[in-house]
C-alpha cells in the first residue's frame, strides 16, 4: 500500500486553476521531494494533501484515508512543519513538546519519557526550560522536527524546512530526515534547494499547476543529459508561463 | 487535548511582558481612579464681577456668591467688554454685572437689575451656573428682607415639596459610575483580547498550521476563550471586591443575579468578538474595527449620558449594545436592589442579541473557512 | 531627502494597496462623530412620572396636569399605594414619583401646610437632582398662581444673557471633544501599529541598518498618516458642519493650524508608544485601550475639569486633547482667532517637541 495516493486532484479559485488534475503515489518509507518555482501551485498541492483545502475535483488517499471524507483522520496520522510556523516561540522547549504531544492524544508519561530520551538525542537537555525564541535558528529547526515527528505519524509533511540556515545545518537536518525514513516514516518534502533535492529518493517538479516530470534524481539527470538537479530544474522551469509572485 | 491548548494560552498570557500586568492594572484604574472625574456635577464656576455701584450691599452680594461653595470669583473687570474677554479665553464662566446705583435703589425700593451672562457652549453647565446664581442673588435679597422686615419670617408657604432621593441617597455619582465602569473590564477581556489574539495566529500564520494536526476549529477557538472567561470572571470579582474595599459599595440585590447577567453578556461579548475575527486578518483591521465597536457600545449604552436623553434614533440604536443591558442590571442590583424579576427586561434583549451574535459568528467563520 | 521620499512612497503604496483597511480608517471616524456627536446629550426631557394620588381632588389633578404638559416630563399613570414604588423604579418604568398625602386639597386650605413628595430614582444623582429641580418649579409655579403674588420689597430683578449657544445645542459642546479624541486615538492607533508591524516582520532591521536617520525614518512613518489624518479631518469638519450644524465661528487658518499641529503631536504618541511596544498587541492596547478611558475622561470633553480633584486636573493638563478641544470650542462657538488660543499652540508645540525628543531616543538604532 501507498502512503499518499493523489488522483487527478484539482483546485480552482474562481477562474484561476492552482493545482491542475496532479496524479502521483508517494511509497511508504519513502522521501519524496515536491518541487516546483514561486506560485506553480506546490503549497495549495499540499494543503490539500494535509486537509486543510477542500478538492474542487479528484481524490486523495493520505495514510489510507480519504482527504474528502476523513481528513480529520488524516490529520491524526500525519506531521507537519513550515519554515514559517516552527513552534510556538513564548514557551519553552519543554511546554512545546507537551502541548504538540497532547494535542496529538499522547499519554503524559508517555511524553514524558519520549521528551527525556528527545532532549538527549538533540543535545538539548540543558535548554529545556529555554524558550524557543532564545534558540540559534537552526536549533530550533532541528526541534521544530522532532516534535513534528514526535507522535510518530505515518507521514511527516515538511514546507521549505530549511529555510535560511547554512548548508552544515541543512546537511545535520537530513540526516534526521534520514533517521525518520529508517524508522518507517514516509517524508513529503518541498524545497528551494537543489541539491536537496538529490537527497530524495523520488522527485516531482510542477510547472502551472501541473505535474511536468517526476522520477529519481538519478534517472531525471539520465534523461535530461544533464549533471546536476539544478539544470533538470532549469530546463523544466523554463516552461512556466505563469509570473512567479 | 482542550486541556492542553488551554495551558498554552496561560503559559502565553504569563509569558507576554505586557498583558499580566495590563490586566490587573486597568480594573485599578477604572475603578480607583476615573470615578473621580467621571463626574458631571458642576462645581468652582468662575465668575468674573463688574461692579459699576463699588457699594457696601454689592460688595456684601459678591461676598455671598464666593461663600455659596458654587462659585469662584475669577476677577473683577471695570466693564463688560473686558469680562467678556475673560470669558472668550475660559477663565470666567459667567459674569455679573451690578448696575449703577444698586445699593441706592434697594434702600429707596425700586428693583434694581442685575446682569447675569454666562457662557453656554456647554449648555448644562452655563444654565446650571446662571440659575444657581440666581438663586443665591434671591437669597441675597431674602437675607435682607429678614434683617429689616421681621414679620417677613412669620410668612409660610401652604403647600411644600418634600424631594425624596431614593437608593443614592447621598447623591454620590461615583456610587452611580462605579459599577458601570466594571463592564468596561469586562468588554475589554473577554470580548477583544480572545478576538485580537486569534486575528495574531491569523495573522503569524500559525492558525492554519494549528489546523493541520488533529485540533478543530471549535476546539481551538474554544481553547482561545475560556481562558479570557476564567480571567474575566476574575477580574470581575476583583473588581467588585476594589468596589467595596475603596467605596464601600456592596450589591444590595442578589450576588446569582449578578452572575447570571455577567454570564450572558461574557458570552454575547465573546460572539462578537469571533465576529471581527472572522473578518479582519490583520491586527490593524481588527482594532479599528473594535474601537469602533467599544466607542459605539460605550456611548450608546447610558454609561456616560441617560439613554432618555439620546434622540429617538440613537435610543433604536443603543437597544443593539449589550453593554446597556449589563449596565442597567448592573447599577440595579448594586444601588436599587433589584431581584432577577425586576431585570427580565434586560435578560430577554440581551439573550437575542447573544443568539444572533455567536449564530452570526459560526456563519461567518463556515463562510471564510 | 531623496531615500526619505522613496521611503515614503514605499509607506503610501502599504496604505493604498490594502483597501479594506484604507476604508475602515477613512470611514469609522465620519461614523463615530456623527453617531457620538448626535446622541451625546445630558438634556432631560421626556422623563416618564407617575402619581400616587390617595386624595384625587382638583388640586392634584392640577398639578399632574401641569407636570404633563411641561417638555420635561410625561404622564406614566397612576400608581395603587406607596408599597409599588420600589418596583416601578427597578423595572425602570419612572424616572420620578410624585406621591400626595391623603388628604391633599384639605390640608392645603384648613392647615394651610400640604406636603408633595418628590421621589426619584437617585441612582443616576445628575438626573435625579435636574429632574427634582424642574418638577419643583412647576409645582412652585402652580402655587404662584393659586396664591396671587403681592409685591415683594427689597427684590433684585435679574436678566440673563446666554452667550454662544442660546438655544443650548449639546452637539455644540460635544462635538469639538468627540473630535479631538477620535483624531488622538486613530492616529495614535494608526502609526504604532504601522511601526510595530514593521519590528515584528523583521523589516525594521533592514530600515536601522539602511544610512537614513532615525528622525527621517520618523517622519516618513507619520507623513503618509499625516496625509491620510489630514483627510479625516476634513471630512470630520463637513460633517459637524452641515450634519450635526456645528457651525466654525473664528478663523478658519486658526482652526486648521492647530489641528494640523494637533494632529502631528497623536502621530508622534503613536511613534512613541511603538518604541516601548515590541508587538502589534502591545501597540494597540496602549494605543487604543490604555489612552481612550483617560482621554476621554480627564480632556473636558464630557465631563467638566473644574468639578475633579485637584490631582486629576493637573494630570488633565498632560491630556494633549484637553487643550485642543478648549481651542477648539474657542474657535467653532466663540469665533474666535490666533490671539485667543495662543496657550493651546504653545502646550501643543512644546509636546510635539518632547515627544519627538523621548521618540529619537527611545528609537534603538541597533536591535538588542
Amino acid at each position: 500500500m501507498n502512503a499518499i495516493e493523489a488522483s487527478v486532484l484539482t483546485k480552482n479559485f474562481g477562474s484561476f486553476t492552482a493545482v491542475d488534475h496532479i496524479s502521483f503515489e508517494v511509497g511508504v518509507g519513502e522521501i519524496f521531494g515536491f518541487l516546483g518555482a514561486n506560485g506553480a501551485g506546490k503549497t495549495t498541492a499540499m494543503r490539500m494533501l494535509t486537509g486543510l483545502l477542500k478538492p474542487t475535483s479528484g481524490t486523495g488517499i493520505v495514510a489510507g484515508f480519504d482527504i474528502n471524507k476523513e481528513s480529520e483522520k488524516v490529520k491524526a496520522n500525519i506531521g507537519y512543519m513550515s519554515q514559517r510556523f516552527a513552534l510556538y516561540g513564548d514557551l519553552s522547549v519543554a511546554e512545546n513538546i507537551r502541548l504538540f504531544g497532547g494535542i496529538y492524544g499522547m499519554d503524559p508519561k508517555l511524553i514524558e519519557e519520549k521528551q527525556t530520551l528527545l532532549l538527549q538525542d538533540l543535545g538539548l537537555s540543558d535548554e529545556k526550560n529555554s524558550l524557543v525564541s532564545r534558540l540559534p535558528l537552526g536549533w530550533k529547526q532541528k526541534l521544530a522536527f522532532s516534535v513534528s515527528i514526535f507522535h510518530s505519524p505515518k507521514i511527516v509533511f515538511l514546507d521549505e524546512p530549511t529555510g535560511g540556515v547554512d548548508p552544515a545545518a541543512r546537511r545535520r537536518f537530513w540526516e534526521m530526515i534520514y533517521d525518520a525514513a529508517d524508522k518507517g516514516i514516509t517524508v513529503f518534502v518541498t524545497t528551494h534547494y537543489m541539491d536537496e533535492a538529490e537527497y530524495c529518493d523520488r522527485v516531482s517538479i510542477m510547472v502551472d499547476g501541473g505535474i511536468e516530470a517526476l522520477d529519481s534524481p538519478a534517472r531525471m539527470k539520465h534523461h535530461y543529459n544533464v549533471s546536476s538537479m539544478d539544470d533538470v530544474f532549469q530546463m523544466i522551469a523554463r516552461k512556466a508561463k505563469r509570473m512567479a509572485d | 487535548m482542550l486541556k492542553y491548548l488551554i495551558q498554552k494560552e496561560f503559559l502565553q498570557i504569563k509569558r507576554n511582558s505586557f498583558l499580566p500586568r495590563m490586566i490587573l492594572m486597568f480594573p485599578i484604574m477604572i475603578l480607583l481612579v476615573l470615578p473621580f472625574a467621571a463626574n458631571f456635577e458642576i462645581k468652582n464656576i468662575n465668575v468674573a464681577i463688574v461692579d459699576h455701584d463699588q457699594s457696601m450691599l454689592s460688595e456684601r452680594l459678591v461676598a455671598k456668591i464666593a461663600s455659596s461653595g458654587y462659585f469662584r470669583i475669577a476677577g473683577y473687570r471695570y466693564n463688560d467688554t473686558d469680562a467678556l474677554r475673560m470669558v472668550e479665553l475660559g477663565t470666567a464662566d459667567t459674569i455679573l454685572e451690578i448696575p449703577y446705583g444698586f445699593e441706592s435703589d434697594l434702600v429707596k425700593g425700586s428693583e434694581p437689575e442685575v446682569l447675569i451672562s454666562a457662557d453656554t457652549v456647554n449648555g448644562t453647565k452655563g444654565s446650571l451656573g446662571s440659575a444657581y446664581l440666581t438663586s443665591v442673588i434671591q437669597d441675597f435679597s431674602q437675607d435682607l428682607r429678614l434683617e429689616s422686615i421681621p414679620q417677613y419670617a412669620k410668612n409660610t408657604i401652604p403647600v411644600v415639596v418634600e424631594p425624596q432621593y431614593r437608593y443614592n441617597t447621598n447623591l454620590s455619582y461615583p456610587d452611580y459610575m462605579v459599577p458601570a465602569l466594571m463592564v468596561i473590564g469586562l468588554l475589554l477581556i473577554t470580548g477583544f483580547l480572545p478576538a485580537l489574539n486569534i486575528v495574531g495566529e491569523k495573522e503569524a500564520g500559525t492558525i492554519e498550521s494549528m489546523n493541520v494536526t488533529p485540533v478543530n476549529k471549535f476546539t481551538f477557538i474554544l481553547s482561545k476563550l475560556i481562558p479570557y472567561w476564567i480571567i474575566g470572571f476574575s477580574v470581575f470579582t476583583f473588581m467588585m471586591v476594589l468596589a467595596f474595599l475603596f467605596w464601600g459599595l456592596a450589591p444590595t440585590g442578589s450576588l446569582a443575579t449578578l452572575y447570571l447577567t455577567a454570564i450572558l453578556f461574557v458570552f454575547t461579548i465573546s460572539g462578537f468578538g469571533l465576529i471581527i475575527s472572522n473578518y479582519a486578518n490583520t491586527y490593524q483591521q481588527a482594532m479599528f474595527m473594535m474601537f469602533f465597536f467599544v466607542m459605539i457600545f460605550d456611548f450608546l449604552s447610558g454609561l456616560f449620558t441617560p439613554i432618555t436623553s439620546m434622540p429617538e434614533w440613537a435610543k433604536i440604536i443603543s437597544y443593539g449594545s449589550p453593554l446597556r443591558y449589563m449596565i442597567d442590571v448592573l447599577r440595579g442590583v448594586y444601588l436599587k436592589g433589584s431581584t432577577i424579576v425586576d431585570v427580565v427586561y434586560d435578560l430577554l434583549p440581551l439573550g437575542i442579541l447573544m443568539l444572533t451574535f455567536n449564530v452570526w459568528a459560526i456563519l461567518s467563520y463556515r463562510k471564510k473557512s | 531627502m531623496h531615500a526619505l521620499f522613496a521611503f515614503v512612497k514605499k509607506e503610501f503604496h502599504h496604505i493604498l494597496r490594502d483597501k479594506w483597511t484604507l476604508i475602515i480608517l477613512l470611514v469609522t471616524p465620519i461614523l463615530m462623530l456623527i453617531l457620538i456627536g448626535f446622541a451625546m446629550s445630558t438634556e432631560v426631557k421626556g422623563t416618564t412620572f407617575m402619581v400616587v394620588d390617595p386624595s384625587r381632588d382638583a388640586s392634584t389633578a392640577e398639578i399632574v396636569e401641569k407636570l404633563s404638559q411641561s417638555v420635561y416630563f410625561s404622564f406614566g399613570g397612576y400608581l395603587r399605594n406607596e408599597g409599588e414604588i420600589d418596583s416601578a423604579f427597578r423595572q425602570g418604568k419612572a424616572g420620578l414619583i410624585v406621591a400626595f398625602p391623603t388628604q391633599f386639597e384639605a390640608e392645603r386650605i384648613h392647615d394651610g401646610k400640604a406636603q408633595i413628595a418628590v421621589i426619584t430614582d437617585a441612582s443616576d444623582p445628575n438626573t435625579a437632582k435636574t429632574l427634582t429641580t424642574y418638577a419643583n418649579a412647576i409645582i412652585s409655579e402652580w402655587m404662584q398662581n393659586k396664591y396671587t403674588a403681592q409685591d415683594i420689597p427689597l427684590s433684585i430683578g435679574v436678566e440673563s444673557r446666554l452667550l454662544y449657544n442660546p438655544a443650548m445645542k449639546g452637539a455644540y459642546n460635544f462635538v469639538p471633544g468627540v473630535l479631538g479624541m477620535i483624531l488622538l486615538l486613530i492616529c495614535a492607533m494608526m502609526t504604532s501599529i504601522s511601526i510595530a508591524r514593521e519590528k515584528e516582520s523583521g523589516t525594521m532591521e533592514i530600515l536601522l541598518a539602511s544610512p537614513m536617520k532615525p528622525v527621517a525614518i520618523i517622519l516618513a512613518k507619520t507623513i503618509p498618516y499625516f496625509v491620510l489624518s489630514c483627510l479625516n479631518l476634513i471630512t470630520s469638519l463637513s460633517m459637524s458642519m452641515f450634519v450635526l450644524g456645528v457651525p466654525v465661528r473664528g478663523s478658519w487658518i486658526a482652526l486648521i493650524s492647530i489641528s494640523l499641529l494637533y494632529i502631528f503631536v497623536a502621530l508622534l504618541l503613536g511613534v512613541m508608544i511603538s518604541t516601548i511596544a515590541n508587538s502589534q498587541l502591545v501597540a494597540l492596547l496602549i494605543s487604543g485601550m490604555g489612552m481612550m478611558l483617560p482621554v476621554m475622561l480627564l480632556s473636558g470633553m464630557m465631563f467638566p475639569i473644574e468639578s475633579m480633584p485637584i490631582v486629576l486636573r493637573l494630570l488633565s493638563h498632560i491630556i494633549p486633547t484637553r487643550w485642543y478641544v478648549s481651542a477648539m470650542r474657542k474657535i467653532m462657538i466663540k469665533g474666535l482667532g490666533f490671539g485667543s488660543i495662543m496657550t493651546e499652540i504653545g502646550v501643543l508645540a512644546l509636546m510635539a517637541v518632547i515627544v519627538l525628543v523621548i521618540s529619537l531616543k527611545k528609537f534603538k538604532p541597533r536591535l538588542e
